[in-house]
C-alpha cells in the first residue's frame, strides 16, 4: 500500500511523473490513520459522529473535542491531526463571521464548505507550507435545508449524504449505504451513527474510545448543538446491544 | 426596563417605531440612548461576542456583569481614541452564580463612565425620573409594581421632555428569559387649569 516517492515526494509543489503529488497523498494518510468519523443526512437534519480515542486513562471525559460548531447552524467533525482541525476550525469560524458582517445574514452551508476547501487547498500550493493533516465533515442547516460536505486534505470538497473518515471508514460507508437515509429521522439517525460508530470500532487495536455525537435539525431548532445527554445515552446503550447481538452470532 | 420607541433627527422626530431595547445573550437585556446607528453598531459587537461565546460550547454563558464589563471597555477605548459611541446604555439581567440568582442593573455612558445601581435612567431621565424612583423604588416589588412605577416616570417624561412620545415598550428579564413586550401608550391628561391660557400672565411684544 505504501508507495515510494523516490524523490517526488519530497515538496508539496513537485508532481511525480505519474501526475499525483505525494506530500497531499501522505497528508491523507494521516487522515486514515485516525479515530473514525462519520456523517449523515437525515430528512430533517444531519448526524455527526466521532470515535474520540482515548490515549489516556489521565484524559478528562468530555475534553479534546472533536465536533465544533462554526456558527449557530453549522458544525465541523475533524478527522486526523487534531491540531491542524483546530486551525480548519478556527478558520471557517472566522469566515463565517466576516461573511456575516458584510452581507448581514449567515453562511451559507455551501458557501462555508467553498472557503473551508479553498483554505485547505491554500496549504497544497506553496513548498513553505505543509498541507493538513485532517479531512473534515461539515454538516449545516440553512435556507436549502440541511447538507453535509467533506473537505479532504487535498482540499476536495464534495456534497455527501453520508460520508466518513478515519480507520473505519470503508465499513462505515458499508453501514450507511445500507440506511434509509431519506425516511430517517435525526432522532433514529443518532442511534443508527452510534452503532456504526461502536462497529467499526477495533477492540484489539485501541481499547478505550469515547462518542461524540452532534446533530443540527429540527428539533434543536436548526441549531449545532451537542446531542441531548438523555439521547446520547440512549444510544450508546442500543449501540452495545447491537453489537452484543453480532458478537453472539 | 423601559423606554419610548422615538428616534428624532435633530428636532424632527424622524421614527416612531424603534425599539430600543434588546436581548443579549441568555441573561441579560440592552437598552440605549443616543445615537441609533451607534446602538446598532453596539449590538453587531455584542452579537459576535455572544457567537463566540455560544461556539466554545463549554456550559458557561456571558452574563451581564460581563457583558456590561466589555460595553465599558469600547465605550472608554473609544473615547480615547476621540471617536466616541456615542450611547447611553443601561445593562440589566439575571444569572445564576454561586450565591444564586444575581440580579445586576448598571449603565455605561459614551465616555466610558460606569456603575451598578438598583435604578438607572438616561438623558432627562436621570433629572426627572431617578428622583421618583429613589422615593418610590423597593426591593421586594413585583413586577406588575415595578411597571407601575416605571409608567409613572414615563409619563413625566412624556409631560416635560419634547422629545418623548406616547408609544413605549416594556422589557423584562428573569431567569427563564427575555420579554419584550409589544408598544403601548399611556393615558395623558392635558385639562390641568395651568395649561389652559398658557400665555395669560406672559409678558411679550409681539
Amino acid at each position: 500500500m505504501s508507495s515510494i516517492g523516490t524523490g517526488y515526494d519530497l515538496s508539496v509543489t513537485t508532481f511525480s511523473p505519474d501526475g499525483r503529488v505525494f506530500q497531499v497523498e501522505y497528508a491523507t494518510k494521516a487522515v486514515d490513520n485516525s479515530g473514525t468519523v462519520v456523517g449523515i443526512k437525515c430528512k430533517d437534519g444531519i448526524v455527526l459522529g466521532v470515535e474520540k480515542l482515548v490515549t489516556s486513562k489521565m484524559m478528562l471525559e468530555g475534553s479534546n473535542r472533536r465536533i465544533h460548531s462554526v456558527h449557530r447552524h453549522s458544525g465541523l467533525a475533524v478527522a486526523g491531526l487534531a491540531a491542524d482541525g483546530r486551525q480548519i476550525v478556527s478558520r471557517a469560524k472566522s469566515e463565517a463571521a466576516s461573511y456575516e458582517k458584510v452581507y448581514g445574514e449567515p453562511i451559507s452551508v455551501k458557501e462555508l464548505a467553498d472557503r473551508v476547501s479553498s483554505y485547505v487547498h491554500l496549504c497544497t500550493l506553496y513548498w513553505w507550507l505543509r498541507p493538513f493533516g485532517c479531512g473534515v465533515i461539515l454538516g449545516g442547516y440553512d435556507r436549502d435545508g440541511p447538507q453535509l460536505y467533506m473537505i479532504e486534505p487535498s482540499g476536495l470538497s464534495h456534497k455527501y449524504f453520508g460520508a466518513a473518515l478515519g480507520k473505519g471508514r470503508q465499513a462505515a460507508k458499508t453501514e450507511i449505504e445500507k440506511l434509509k437515509l431519506s425516511e430517517l429521522t435525526c432522532r433514529e439517525g443518532i442511534v443508527e451513527v452510534a452503532k456504526i460508530i461502536y462497529g467499526v470500532h477495533d477492540e484489539a487495536k485501541d481499547k478505550a474510545f469515547e462518542l461524540e455525537l452532534s446533530w443540527i435539525c429540527d428539533e434543536s431548532n436548526r441549531q449545532h448543538q451537542k446531542v441531548p445527554n438523555d439521547l446520547l445515552e440512549q444510544a450508546k446503550v442500543a449501540a452495545q446491544a447491537a453489537l452484543e447481538e453480532m458478537d453472539a452470532d | 426596563m423601559a423606554s419610548d420607541t422615538g428616534a428624532s433627527y435633530g428636532s424632527t422626530l424622524r421614527y416612531k417605531s424603534v425599539e430600543r431595547i434588546k436581548a443579549v445573550g441568555k441573561h441579560s437585556l440592552i437598552g440605549a440612548s443616543g445615537e441609533f446607528s451607534d446602538f446598532q453598531e453596539i449590538l453587531r459587537y455584542l452579537d459576535e461576542l455572544t457567537l463566540s461565546d455560544h461556539m466554545w460550547d463549554d456550559g458557561n454563558s456571558l452574563g451581564p456583569k460581563e457583558i456590561h464589563s466589555y460595553l465599558t471597555r469600547v465605550m472608554y477605548n473609544r473615547r480615547n481614541k476621540f471617536d466616541p459611541l456615542w450611547n447611553s446604555l443601561v445593562l440589566g439581567g439575571v444569572k445564576k452564580g454561586p450565591k444564586g440568582e444575581e440580579k445586576y442593573l448598571g449603565m455605561v455612558s459614551m465616555i466610558g463612565t460606569h456603575f451598578e445601581e438598583n435604578h438607572i435612567a438616561t438623558g432627562f431621565g436621570n433629572h426627572l425620573a431617578i428622583p421618583i424612583l429613589r422615593a418610590e423604588w423597593r426591593e421586594d416589588m413585583t413586577f406588575e409594581e415595578a411597571v407601575k412605577l416605571v409608567e409613572k416616570c414615563l409619563l413625566v417624561l412624556l409631560y416635560r421632555d419634547r422629545s418623548s412620545i406616547n408609544k413605549f415598550q416594556i422589557a423584562k428579564i428573569t431567569t427563564e428569559g427575555a420579554t419584550i413586550y409589544p408598544p403601548y401608550s399611556l393615558k395623558t391628561y392635558w385639562g390641568f387649569s395651568h395649561f389652559e391660557n398658557p400665555a395669560q400672565g406672559a409678558v411679550g411684544s409681539w
